[in-house]
């Protein structure tokens, strides 16, 4: 079958009105990038956090890409994530060219590196990938660590001075700069990656990711799929990790160290997976929480994270939302599940014979 | 007639167990053929095999005169083989209809039809797989293998565990798409009486070996093969004379 024919038949008929209907925009989506566009003129001292909010949330968005669509567990995201901050972070230094080049040399090495781990993580279960990929990031610090003649090892990536986006946006001290261009980045990303997840080849990962055997076996080219997802996700991770780096002007082992692929799990357990905007919404709760217990209660402040995050576990964070959202459908006036995915935790379960 | 399907000497089974050996089939286009036989006798391996998920051990496959003994799953169902599977299977986080469009393929069976043939599942394409009942689950594990629009359909003990009233229906649908589409297809059922007035022929399978092979036609006239390795009589039924 030719591509242009494919593609007739894709936009054709349910397909095409099942993809419209999926990637339709709905009011609280388009409420938040509204207020997430709007906090850059009501909250101006708050840039800096919020800059890092939007470049852990793209991060988030990245691993929400393999573990919510496609089931795959990974403890060393930040493999990719300090891969493209260090290959923005030398780009800078050595060729100062503009920042957006740099974006694109991050996910390309990002992607690359995916890539060739991708073919680590088809193999086994969920234990064996948490191995696997916290694995290739211990090797890839430790590579790091070691090329101290180009990353600048523990001392970190000295003399990175970043170029004005497009040679007109200058970098601030306040973050302002920062903040509009990694929140444009990660909105434009996002598109990207919703269109995806509502193309029928979403729809295949999250089949994969119910049943890889029987996906398999109605036609789903379960390999290649992951390795797709997954060297994508490793590009967007490296966009965001690039985005660290263009923005705070330095690189260090920090980028790549064991706690920020902890960290955006726990991004993912806050805002919950395979929706996109879990890893969002978790990382706006994460930094904010973060940002004021450290205030409250700076030698704590890690225990109170950990209790939040055995709390949400225990009392099962989807059980929790799906009541709060019946609460809030139940008041709302309009037909039922307007606004909601169609595959929302209330969808009435099917009577009849069984 | 052309052969779609031809299996020579297969043996397989699953990791060091041997379930079928020297099965030796052919299957003409747009024919049907009833797997017959007790639990255990390798019916569903006979299945899972040409579907390509156990271990081969021997032997060779071809659809539509093409070698597709080394193929794996997906490729074989590219080639042509729609499998609805005896668990069903159904991808439980997608609606209905995403369990469709996620497989669709080009070709005449679009989700459309496949809602025609099953107006439930229409009703239902917004309800999640795991929100559906069992027949609906099996009208979409039909609907689904359908969409993929195969030469050959593969079908894993379809009436299992419904209700009567659905039975009925699946059934009229599957000679709907054997008899008047003409899609070839292969019915494992235990129930021969179920199956029989749908296929045009059956072989029965004893110990992962074809014991019995004839027309669907000739084993309702004369049942005597069923009851001798099924211990089954296979009644007459009024569905059948009228397909007849």
């Amino acid at each position: 079958m030719s591509h242009a024919s494919a593609d007739s038949f894709v936009q054709s008929g349910i397909v095409a009105r099942t993809l419209a209907r999926r990637g339709r925009w709905r009011a609280p989506e388009i409420l938040f990038w509204l207020a997430a566009l709007a906090s850059i003129w009501l909250l101006p001292d708050r840039h800096l956090i919020l800059n890092e909010i939007a470049i852990i949330g793209l991060f988030a968005v990245s691993l929400d890409l393999i573990l919510g669509y496609a089931g795959i567990v990974s403890l060393g995201h930040a493999a990719f994530f300090g891969l493209g901050a260090y290959t923005a972070g030398l780009i800078a230094k050595h060729f100062a060219l503009d920042p957006l080049i740099g974006l694109v040399g991050a996910a390309a090495t990002a992607a690359a590196l995916g890539w060739v781990t991708s073919f680590l993580v088809l193999r086994g279960a969920d234990l064996t990938r948490l191995m696997v990929t916290l694995g290739v990031a211990l090797i890839l610090a430790e590579v790091a660590n070691q090329a101290a003649w180009l990353t600048g090892g523990a001392d970190g990536l000295q003399g990175v001075i970043m170029p004005a986006i497009l040679g007109r946006f200058e970098f601030d001290i306040f973050g302002t700069t920062a903040y509009v261009y990694s929140l444009a980045v990660t909105f434009v990303l996002f598109v990207i990656a919703r269109r995806i997840v509502v193309s029928p080849f979403g729809l295949s990962l999250r089949a994969i990711r119910d049943n890889p055997l029987r996906a398999r076996a109605v036609g789903i080219p379960v390999n290649a799929r992951l390795i797709a997802v997954y060297t994508l996700a490793a590009a967007y991770a490296g966009v965001a990790g690039a985005l660290l780096a263009q923005t705070t002007q330095f690189v260090s082992l920090d980028v790549i160290a064991f706690h920020r692929s902890a960290d955006v799990l726990l991004v993912l357990v806050i805002g919950g997976t395979g929706y996109l905007y879990g890893g969002l919404v978790g990382a706006v709760v994460f930094k904010l929480l973060q940002d004021w217990l450290a205030s409250i209660t700076p030698q704590y402040w890690l225990f109170w994270i950990g209790l939040i995050l055995i709390v949400l576990v225990l009392a099962d964070r989807d059980r929790l939302t799906a009541r709060l959202t019946a609460a809030w459908r139940a008041r709302a006036p309009g037909p039922a599940g307007g606004a909601g995915p169609a595959n929302g935790p209330h969808a009435t379960p099917a009577s009849g014979e069984r | 007639m052309a052969d779609l399907l031809r299996l020579d000497r297969v043996a397989a089974g699953y990791g060091e167990a041997l379930v079928i050996s020297g099965i030796d089939l052919t299957l003409g286009e747009g024919r049907a053929l009833a797997v017959l036989g007790r639990n255990g006798t390798g019916k569903t391996t006979l299945l899972n095999t040409i579907v390509g998920v156990t271990r081969h051990r021997g032997g060779r496959i071809a659809l539509g005169g093409q070698d597709i003994t080394g193929l794996r799953p997906d490729r074989r169902a590219h080639a042509g083989i729609g499998w609805v599977p005896q668990e069903r299977n159904i991808f439980k986080s997608l609606t209905v209809e995403e369990n469709l469009t996620a497989v669709a393929r080009p070709g005449a069976w679009t989700v459309e039809r496949v809602y025609g043939l099953f107006p439930r599942l229409k009703e239902r394409c917004r309800n999640l797989g795991n929100q559906l009942s069992g027949g609906e689950q099996q009208m979409l594990a039909v609907g689904r293998a359908l969409v993929l629009n195969p030469r050959l359909l593969l079908l894993d003990e379809p009436t299992e565990g419904l209700a009567p009233i659905i039975i009925e229906e699946l059934l009229a649908a599957l000679k709907r798409i054997i008899r008047d589409e003409g899609m070839a297809a292969i019915v494992v059922e235990q129930h021969a009486q179920k199956i029989l007035g749908v296929t045009d022929d059956a072989v029965i399978l004893d110990r992962g070996a074809i014991v019995h092979a004839a027309p669907s036609r000739t084993l309702i006239d004369d049942p005597a093969p069923l009851e001798q390795h099924l211990g089954v009589t296979a009644r007459k039924s009024p569905g059948r004379a009228a397909a007849h």
